[in-house]
């Protein structure tokens, strides 16, 4: 069963390798793993799509906790509750005669066509990983050359509160004291 | 820029009480070894950076102060790894500094460059590499916060050769750090607290069990007080060996692989188990499947990640031991449990008499002897230091410790060469204690080259190597669960005494039971670190044992002497 982490860590050389070590080490198996900046200068989110139990899951947001890296965990359950998605970038083989059968599914999945080439094009697809998975499956049989997807990003639905002032970063230096 | 960087790790070592460091000098780390002449600090000189990590180490458990090791780049830091795993297991808090080749050089394979904070990662619980000299207080002075905070444990610090030489200015309130904060246990959850009680107080059949954690939370009083008002007995993993009595009324003794038969089968028969600063070790459970079938759980220790990681438990409480005893103590109802304590005691059954130390004087010099005259020649005072194997388990079923910190193993990771170094190291943080080894003559033979540490540092321990000539643990093993094919595990050792007269120190053998208390005494009054080589039965096996992978209650035990001892043989 999938579940999803999102990690608030401090934005520093080597904090990836740590939380990618952790998992390693401890024989979580990551689905996906996304980083990128966030509304805070000095801290970067990801979100960890983990294939486990509950009870080990659990298990990985304590490891997590206790990296000094770590500012937050959040487990999110896997449901209307939050929002999850995924990119993904598919060169699709389509030529002249095929080419209008693949744009009309592209419609149906609201998907966009992103480069067009004599005989193939590229779809940019953004939703949950269902959606994604169900566009694949449909553009399979006319051959998919080339698959780049981005793992899941993602967020909880509703309010919430801000990170706490407590868990900011020590340090807003140049970095050259990496962690 | 008043200082260099060199300088300002000791300004930080020194703010933090560091008053001796463990080490052996080299390139990288030159400029701080020469900064170091103008500060009150002494250092220690090893033979191997290994045993520097195993001083700071049983330093750091006598004392309960954070151990500092220094040690250059390269091979030098690559050497602290074992001793890093050893304190990353068994949570000791230690902070290691490291020389790194200059900033402009890392990353192209330079003369005694390694990536140790890489290779490090998981035997430490955080590393820091620093490049520039005003970094060096920050990270030293967070290394040792991290190092003390919640679960203590070691963390590196490895600071280029240019970060030691260039300037900073010394800032030491600016570099507080707060970022260990982050993850320290939350307040108390009342609700939890009240499970707990409800499970205390309905319990027929309750057993704590006393782990490494009552000493690292300084809550021996605490557990006491629970274990009295609520009249329940107590089972000790090994490193929670000291942390509350053996002679304790309650005490039953060590639990697990070499626990006592009644005590594995008390935790089989349980219907409560309070397991207070453990974290059930495999050594500890045996088969998990099978592990306290009637028993509810609490578990109470301070590292959330431990909760629920292989024993499925009722009440879980990841908090500091201490502050969670002293919440609950008020609510504790007073209980009587004769009942359950009468049947424990029952199951002691013939134990007495199977026990080697009560067999009649059949001339063999039996380990068992040893451990049991040693506890009662030092009055049970001394603070032992076990190195790992046979000897170690002896050690921890014949020597009664009462007092916390009296016994120094290495208990997760199991390294063998740990005691010699630790012991150094637990002397120095004690220098009024009675420090005794006990060593095989497998493990003494990887770090003996320590005992020239000992004399150039004019410090005294006493040493007793159990020599059966084999590696007498996997012997066991060979013979239990190989078919007896001793592949690889019989070891020859050097003249013992000879050693000793080389190095200078106190030597002597002992080959039978009667020359036993006169060598002890002997060694105790020497001037210097005396060694003692005890000849001992060569193929005898450690019982009891649970098989690994076997269920607690499914024990080998030593089988029954088919001549009964008297009672009233102990000749010590």
């Amino acid at each position: 069963m999938s579940h999803v982490l999102v990690v608030y860590t401090d934005d520093e050389p080597g904090v990836l390798t740590r939380v990618a070590s952790l998992f390693r080490r401890r024989s979580f198996n990551i689905h996906s793993l996304t980083v990128g900046p966030t509304e805070r200068p000095g801290v970067s989110r990801m979100t960890v799509v983990v294939d486990t139990d509950e009870a080990t899951a659990r298990r990985a947001v304590e490891h997590l906790r206790k990296l000094v890296n770590v500012l937050e965990v959040q487990q999110l359950g896997v449901g209307r509750s939050n929002v999850i998605r995924d990119l993904a970038l598919i060169r699709v083989s389509a030529g002249p005669l095929k080419r209008s059968e693949v744009l009309q599914l592209v419609e149906v999945f609201r998907a966009n066509v992103v480069d067009i080439a004599d005989d193939s094009l590229v779809i940019e697809c953004t939703g949950s990983l269902g959606k994604i998975e169900a566009l694949v499956d449909t553009l399979r049989p006319f051959g998919i050359i080339e698959l780049g997807r981005t793992g899941a990003v993602a967020m909880a639905r509703g309010t919430r509160t801000a990170l706490k002032a407590a868990v900011a970063p020590l340090r807003t230096g140049t970095g050259a004291m990496s962690v | 820029m008043s200082h260099t960087g060199a300088q300002l790790i000791w300004e930080s070592l020194i703010r933090e009480g560091v008053e001796i460091v463990f080490g052996y000098p080299g390139g990288a780390i030159l400029p701080t070894y020469d900064a170091m002449t103008e500060y009150p600090v002494r250092h220690v000189l090893v033979r191997h950076e290994q045993s520097a990590v195993h001083m700071a180490d049983g330093y750091a458990r006598a004392s309960g102060r954070v151990g500092v090791v220094v040690a250059t780049s390269g091979p030098g830091a690559t050497n602290l790894v074992t001793g890093l795993a050893t304190a990353m297991l068994d949570s000791t808090p230690l902070v290691a500094i490291t020389g790194q080749v200059g900033s402009g050089l890392l990353g192209t394979d330079a003369f005694q460059e390694v990536d140790i904070t890489g290779i490090t990662l998981p035997v430490t619980k955080h590393n820091y590499l620093v490049t520039r000299a005003e970094d060096v207080m920050p990270a030293i002075r967070e290394a040792f916060a991290v190092a003390r905070s919640g679960r203590p444990g070691p963390v590196l610090v490895d600071i280029t050769k240019d970060a030691q030489q260039s300037r900073a200015t010394l800032d030491w309130e600016g570099a507080e750090p707060k970022r260990h904060l982050r993850h320290l246990p939350l307040p108390l959850d009342r609700s939890e607290l009240d499970r707990a009680l409800e499970l205390i107080r309905s319990a027929k059949r309750p057993i704590i069990l006393a782990g490494h954690g009552i000493q690292l939370s300084n809550a021996r009083a605490e557990v006491l007080a629970l274990a009295e008002r609520a009249d329940i007995p107590f089972a000790l993993t090994l490193l929670g060996l000291g942390a509350v009595p053996a002679t304790h009324p309650l005490s039953l003794g060590m639990m697990g692989m070499h626990g006592e038969s009644w005590v594995n089968r008390a935790i089989q028969e349980a219907d409560l188990l309070i397991a207070l600063g453990m974290r059930f070790d495999d050594r500890v459970t045996g088969k998990l499947k099978e592990y306290a079938p009637h028993a509810k759980k609490i578990h109470i220790d301070i590292d959330a990640s431990e909760l629920n990681k292989l024993v499925p438990v009722d009440v879980a409480i990841a908090a500091d031991l201490g502050d969670v005893l002293r919440a609950l103590l008020p609510a504790v109802p007073v209980a009587d449990r004769s009942d359950w304590l009468g049947a424990i005691r029952e199951w002691k059954g013939d134990s007495a008499v199977r026990d080697i130390k009560n067999l009649p004087d059949d001339g063999h010099l039996y380990a068992a002897h040893v451990m049991h005259d040693l506890w009662r020649l030092t009055k049970g005072e001394a603070v032992v230091v076990t190195d790992v194997g046979q000897h170690q388990m002896w050690e921890a079923q014949y020597y009664k410790h009462d007092g916390e910190r009296s016994l120094i193993t290495s208990g997760g990771a199991g390294t063998m060469g740990f005691a010699l170094p630790a012991a150094i190291g637990a002397k120095f943080a004690r220098p009024e204690a009675e420090v005794w080894v006990v060593a095989g003559d497998g493990g003494f033979q990887m770090t003996f080259a320590e005992l020239m540490t000992a004399v150039q540092e004019d410090i005294k321990v006493n040493i007793a190597v159990i020599n059966n000539g084999y590696l007498g643990m996997v012997r066991q093993w060979q013979a239990l669960f190989y078919e007896g094919r001793y592949a690889a595990t019989p070891i020859l050792s050097p003249d013992f005494v000879k050693l000793a007269d080389a190095f200078g120190i106190h030597g002597q053998r002992v080959e039978c039971r009667g020359d036993l208390a006169a060598a002890v005494e002997s060694a105790r009054a020497a001037k210097g670190t005396a060694l003692i080589e005890f000849k001992v039965e060569q193929e005898d096996s450690v019982y009891p044992m649970v098989p690994a992978g076997a269920a607690l209650h499914d024990m080998i035990r030593r089988p029954a002497p088919s001549v009964l001892a008297e009672t009233g043989s102990d000749p010590v």
